[in-house]
């Protein structure tokens, strides 16, 4: 038995959110005396899989898999789970984790959790595991009663550790699937965000309405790329079409947790906190000392965004000089 | 058409959060709830939308007690056809999953839409599995969709950008913001609404894969510490020496 870990590539390289599954997998082995197998589908620089803690990689083999299509793919990991006695499946809580991990859970009635943000609590044969709930007002423990288990990792949870020697095993798994045939024909994939995906971003720099307009971007684009991080927005500011709905952040967006979140003339409406209150720090900078966003801020500036910015673009840009 | 629209009833956005039983509780004394957004603003809207375009019918379902028929009420108001309540309260998504196919699998449904994720349990599971469970093609978290001859070309966001697809029906889709605009349900709505058909059906046995055992509360921020914004680049320095994350 093994635990098995279904990890993706993304422009070439194996992703940050796939490391940090493997990561979480690898725990749970060490805690149940087995191994880690990560599967995947593509070619890239595997080292890092092994360095993250997987014993094993499959990779898996089927002209079908191409287009990392739900249907395909929930039924090359079940072959590669029952190939590997795998009972306990982890996959990242990303695009293709939120259409494959509940599939797959369906088809092996297995009890899931998915966005874990712990790492579980092993007692006999079930599992203890916390998410966040109420679009992050709160967290929940649930725990899998089933023999078999799913849990489906919140990116971003934990630090990725890529401290281990080992030197996986690369082994191609052809995967049978002849019997499955989906109706689903992709005809185009439009590529959207810059060279960071928000979802896994570290650093996050975000800007609302107080804005005033799109033309007034370039700013919060230029302290964006300063320091490395990904660009968002609140809700009203894609509604008008300002910025590209990808980046709208909060209960009808996308949830983030970076590291560092930095928004900028966004009120801090309930709505858009739930999106991003998992941040790990947060920095408010708002005219109005009263704006709500204050009270769930770690550091405050009161001012004028238009003054501020450009000031810290260029203290970021002194703090990297004097770095190096 | 036939389209069927899973709907679930959440506590409104701005409700303050509490427990109660030692936290193994969600409280819900003084909430007030409401069809989960993804499911009134883009499902349900959606299918309006397509129903008025080309005829056909929209029936909503619900697996929920009593309580939740308000909100069933008000998915008519704005235009369902009819609705399905599914007499239990379900334990987690799989359950739901389980009771909806059970309902859904010899129906005939050209077109089933769930949301994205409920805002309450954030489970963004129920549409996947009720796929697997009726083996249909599922779309996941799609922002457009067009029906032409009976084949779906639908818009839906992947990592780091949007994918097309066309698939013929049936299938089953979550809808994510961008498939319609929300709409208000007038007094003529609401009150057709009430004497629309809602049909209550028995629930079917369950597997129970999961339980919630204990709640807390997401920790707040207790004290913003302010710079002051003739020298933000005493900002900098904070998120290098004292928060680490530069
Ligand atoms: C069901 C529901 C779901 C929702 N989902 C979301 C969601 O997912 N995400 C989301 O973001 N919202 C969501 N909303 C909307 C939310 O309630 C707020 O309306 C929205 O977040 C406000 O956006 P904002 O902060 O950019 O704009 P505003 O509330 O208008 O705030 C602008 C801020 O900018 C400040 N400001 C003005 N000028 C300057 C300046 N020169 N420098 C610095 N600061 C300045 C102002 O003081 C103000 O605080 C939702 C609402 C509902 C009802
Ligand atoms: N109790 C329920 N009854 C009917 N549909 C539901 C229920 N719970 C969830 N759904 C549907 O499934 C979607 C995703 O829910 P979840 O996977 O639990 O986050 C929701 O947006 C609804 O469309």
């Amino acid at each position: 038995m093994s635990v098995l870990i279904y990890t993706e590539i993304a422009k070439g390289k194996v992703k940050k959110s796939s490391l940090e599954a493997v990561n979480y997998g690898n725990r749970i082995a060490a805690q149940l005396n087995t191994t880690a197998t990560a599967v995947i589908v593509g070619d890239a620089d595997m080292s890092d899989l092994g360095k993250a803690g997987a014993k094993k990689i499959l990779k898996l083999n089927n002209p079908k898999l191409s287009d990392l299509n739900g249907q395909y793919l929930t039924a090359a990991i079940e072959q590669a789970a029952t190939a590997e006695n795998a009972n306990i499946i982890i996959f990242s809580f990303d695009f293709t984790g939120k259409e494959v991990a509940p599939r797959l859970a369906a088809k092996l009635k297995a009890g899931i959790v998915a966005g874990a943000v712990d790492n579980p609590v092993i007692a006999g044969d079930s599992f203890s595991v916390k998410k966040n709930v109420f679009s992050g007002k709160a967290i929940a423990t649930y725990l899998i009663h089933s023999a078999k288990k799913i849990i489906s990792l919140l990116p971003n949870s934990f630090p990725v550790e890529l401290t281990g020697t080992n030197t996986p095993e690369i082994v191609n798994f052809t995967v049978n699937l002849d019997a499955v045939n989906s109706p689903i024909k992709v005809k185009e994939v439009k590529k959207v965000t810059g060279d960071l995906n928000l979802p896994d971003a570290e650093l996050v720099v975000s800007a609302g309405r107080g804005l005033k307009g799109p033309e007034n971007w370039t700013m919060i684009e230029s302290l964006a790329k300063e320091l490395g991080a990904a660009t968002a927005c609140s809700r009203p500011v894609s509604d008008m079409n300002w910025r590209d709905h990808h980046e709208h952040v909060g209960q009808t967006g996308i949830a983030i947790r970076p590291n560092l979140y930095i928004a900028i003339g966004i009120s801090g409406a309930i709505q858009h906190l739930a999106g991003v209150n998992g941040s790990k720090t947060i920095v408010v900078i708002n005219t109005d000392k009263e704006a709500p966003f204050f009270k769930s801020a770690d550091y405050g500036i009161v001012g004028d965004a238009f003054e501020i910015v450009p000031k810290l673009i260029e203290a970021v840009k002194r703090f990297k000089a004097n770095r190096n | 058409m036939k389209i069927l629209v899973c709907i679930s009833n959440v506590p409104d956005t701005t409700t303050k959060i509490s427990f109660t039983n030692n936290d193994t509780t969600f409280n819900t004394a003084g909430v007030q709830f409401v069809i989960n957004p993804y499911d009134e603003w883009y499902a349900l809207v959606r299918a309006l939308e397509l129903k008025e375009a080309q005829g056909g019918s929209v029936t909503i379902i619900h697996v929920g007690g009593l309580d939740s028929e308000a909100t069933i009420r008000k998915g008519l108001a704005i235009g369902a056809d009819d609705a399905v309540r599914i007499d239990v309260e379900p334990s987690d998504s799989f359950a739901v999953a389980e009771q909806l196919a059970a309902y859904a699998k010899d129906k005939n449904f050209d077109l089933i839409i769930a949301g994205k994720e409920t805002i309450s349990y954030n489970g963004a599971m129920v549409g996947a599995m009720l796929a697997e469970l009726i083996s249909l093609p599922f779309v996941s978290m799609a922002t457009k969709i067009e029906i032409i001859n009976n084949v779906a070309t639908i818009e839906h966001d992947i990592d780091g950008g949007i994918e097309v697809v066309e698939c013929p029906l049936p299938l089953v889709l979550s809808a994510n913001k961008g498939m319609a605009e929300a709409r208000i349900p007038n007094m003529r709505g609401i009150m057709a609404a009430r004497s629309k058909p809602l049909q209550v059906v028995p629930a079917v046995t369950a597997d129970k894969l999961t339980s919630i055992t204990g709640y807390t509360l997401a920790k707040g921020r207790t004290d913003c510490k302010f710079i002051d914004a003739a020298h933000p680049e005493q900002l900098i320095e904070l998120l290098h020496t004292e928060a680490k994350v530069i």
